[in-house]
């Protein structure tokens, strides 16, 4: 049953899942679920440029997810439509133009639904080693950068005033989102990695009393929704993605259960320790 | 007589915490503030009082370097501390915070000095609560809790007991009173309520777009401008007064003798000069480069 690439899917999407936990938190606390939607988007531009330039392919969606947020900033700036509609326009254009390029041109032939929804047999060896490495490399930086994310995330204005940089902790934690998105791609999706950021992060919010707290169980269910919905996978020849995503739901779903109240607040706290 | 309180002698010019000069703001072509002038030093407390819209809030952040001034300066000492207690703080109810956490938000604090500013507060108990679940009174005063245990050398307090309840409030007033004298730091505050902070006040500015005048508590609270601003209703206002000149709801001037100009000036003929319980010497918009603000301000062309 364990045959090699079932192996390499469960540790590449576990090791996603643990990067995007924490993430996902502040995209849920920062309420930047569109704009996470939005960079996400923007990634099948990146795969159309990376092929047509003959470009590493997580560079291109890097880069096109770096652009596109700090195209964002600008817009937002001049402040002629609200963040909401400007999103919008991006999102679809950055994916619309993605596919458009993409149909030009004839002389590749790409599997679209892969790059859209993930494909568990393409994960080679080289993405689980851009995984943990990109991963442990978010999570560091998370780390150092925790404490004026989350000042920041309280109130800007308190974290200038008392002596942080909320816009440049803003700028790199857009970094951090577009390494994570160009790493998770190939797991979930594009249309979908947005879900595998925010979903755990809501799961984890009942059982948690304390940021820090959140940003881990989100990770531990995050990686639960990779293995329960890599397996649903592998069993009923579903996408990986879509899969995952529909488990992530499922225990969200549990979660909110009336049953998984307080009682099982704490058991859920002991299962994260482990 | 209006005791002005402009910079004093360069002798205290050290002592600066933070200072404004002719400090403005402006948004899609609209000055928020303009022409601010005042300073704040150790130990000295700055009110600022105003209506809705004046610009306190932005005068506020201006001072600490939330908004940047889009003329004049604003000098800060460097390296100064802050404790700001913003006026609207929404967290999103999906983040746990407890207040314990709330108080370490933006630097470590000793679980002493945690402890104490929580109970000068009043609000031991709450430790372990979570902030979402505190009502507007309490969360005020851990907002107030986490300034001060930040032991800083500027407190900045954008309407620090709204929501208190009214015996909390003059406690907490007293509270701020005594950190001054204690500690030593400047405190900027922001506040509709002069007859509260006025006993703690060293300096109040009255702000309406600019400052309409400025003084201690017991001048300003005498003053036309105060009064034209906060009107009658108020319990301090028993006085009567002279007006020699009336804003406009559209933010031009009726002078007393009849005539209407964009901005009222000391010297510009339309000020009768004897009988004034105040007088306008602060009042002067800071240089004559201004005329034309408050149209402007208002989106009117010139007269």
């Amino acid at each position: 049953m364990f045959d090699d690439f079932f192996t390499r899917a469960l540790v590449a999407g576990i090791g996603v899942a643990l990067t995007a936990g924490p993430l996902g938190c502040f995209v849920v606390w920062r309420r930047m679920a569109y704009f996470g939607d939005t960079m996400a988007h923007s990634a099948l531009l990146g795969v159309a440029l990376s092929l047509f330039f003959q470009i590493n392919l997580l560079i291109a969606v890097f880069g096109v997810a770096v652009v596109v947020s700090l195209l964002l900033l600008a817009l937002q700036r001049r402040q002629s439509l609200s963040a909401d509609a400007l999103l919008g326009i991006l999102s679809h254009s950055a994916l619309a133009i993605g596919l458009v390029l993409v149909a030009f041109m004839t002389w590749v032939r790409i599997d679209l639904i892969a790059f859209l929804f993930g494909d568990i047999l393409a994960v080679t060896r080289t993405d689980i080693a851009l995984i943990w490495g990109g991963g442990v490399l978010v999570l560091a930086a998370l780390v150092w950068l925790w404490r004026p994310l989350i000042a920041s995330t309280v109130s800007e204005d308190v974290a200038e005033a008392e002596g942080m940089k909320p816009a440049q902790t803003r700028m790199l934690f857009m970094l951090l989102m577009a390494l994570v998105i160009a790493i998770a791609m190939k797991i979930v999706g594009i249309m979908l990695i947005t879900a595998l950021l925010i979903i755990p992060a809501a799961t984890a919010r009942r059982f948690s009393a304390s940021p820090e707290l959140m940003a881990v169980l989100a990770s531990l269910i995050g990686a639960l929704a990779v293995v329960g919905g890599l397996f649903g996978s592998l069993h009923y020849d579903t996408p990986s993605g879509p899969s995952i995503v529909v488990a992530a739901l499922l225990l969200f779903i549990l979660s909110l259960l009336p049953a998984a109240g307080k009682n099982t607040a704490e058991k859920a706290g002991n299962q994260g320790v482990r | 007589m209006l005791m002005s309180n402009r910079p004093r002698a360069p002798k205290t010019e050290k002592s600066k915490l933070v200072s404004l000069a002719n400090a403005g703001i402006r948004r899609d072509g609209r000055w928020l503030v303009r022409g601010v002038d005042f300073s704040i030093r150790r130990g000295e407390v700055v009110t600022l009082i105003g209506p809705n819209g004046a610009g306190k809030s932005t005068t506020a952040k201006l001072a600490i370097g939330v908004l940047r001034p889009d003329e004049g300066t604003v000098e800060r000492l460097p390296g100064l501390r802050v404790g700001y207690v913003p006026q609207k703080l929404a967290i999103d109810w999906t983040m746990p915070l407890s207040v314990r956490r709330l108080m370490r938000l933006t630097g470590p604090l000793d679980d002493t000095d945690l402890l104490a500013a929580l109970a000068s507060t009043g609000i031991s108990h709450l430790i372990d609560a979570e902030v979402r679940h505190l009502s507007g009174g309490e969360f005020q005063r851990a907002l107030l809790a986490r300034a001060i245990a930040r032991k800083p050398d500027l407190m900045v307090l954008d309407e620090p007991v709204q929501g208190v309840d009214f015996a909390g409030e003059s406690a907490l007033y007293d509270l701020i009173r005594s950190i001054r004298t204690t500690t030593g730091c400047g405190i900027l505050m922001i506040s509709h309520d002069l007859h509260m902070v006025m006993a703690g006040t060293d300096t109040v500015i009255c702000l309406n777009g600019h400052v309409c005048c400025r003084g201690t508590p017991e001048v300003v609270s005498q003053s036309a401008d105060y009064l034209k601003l906060f009107g009658n209703s108020r319990s301090l206002a028993v006085y009567s007064h002279h007006h020699d000149h009336t804003h406009l709801p559209d933010g031009r001037v009726m002078h007393g003798d009849g005539s209407v100009t964009d901005h009222c000036h000391p010297d510009d003929g339309h000020h009768d000069q004897d009988g004034h319980d105040h007088d306008h010497s602060d009042h002067d918009h800071h240089g004559g480069h201004h005329h034309g603000d408050h149209a402007e301000a208002k989106g009117e062309g010139r007269v």
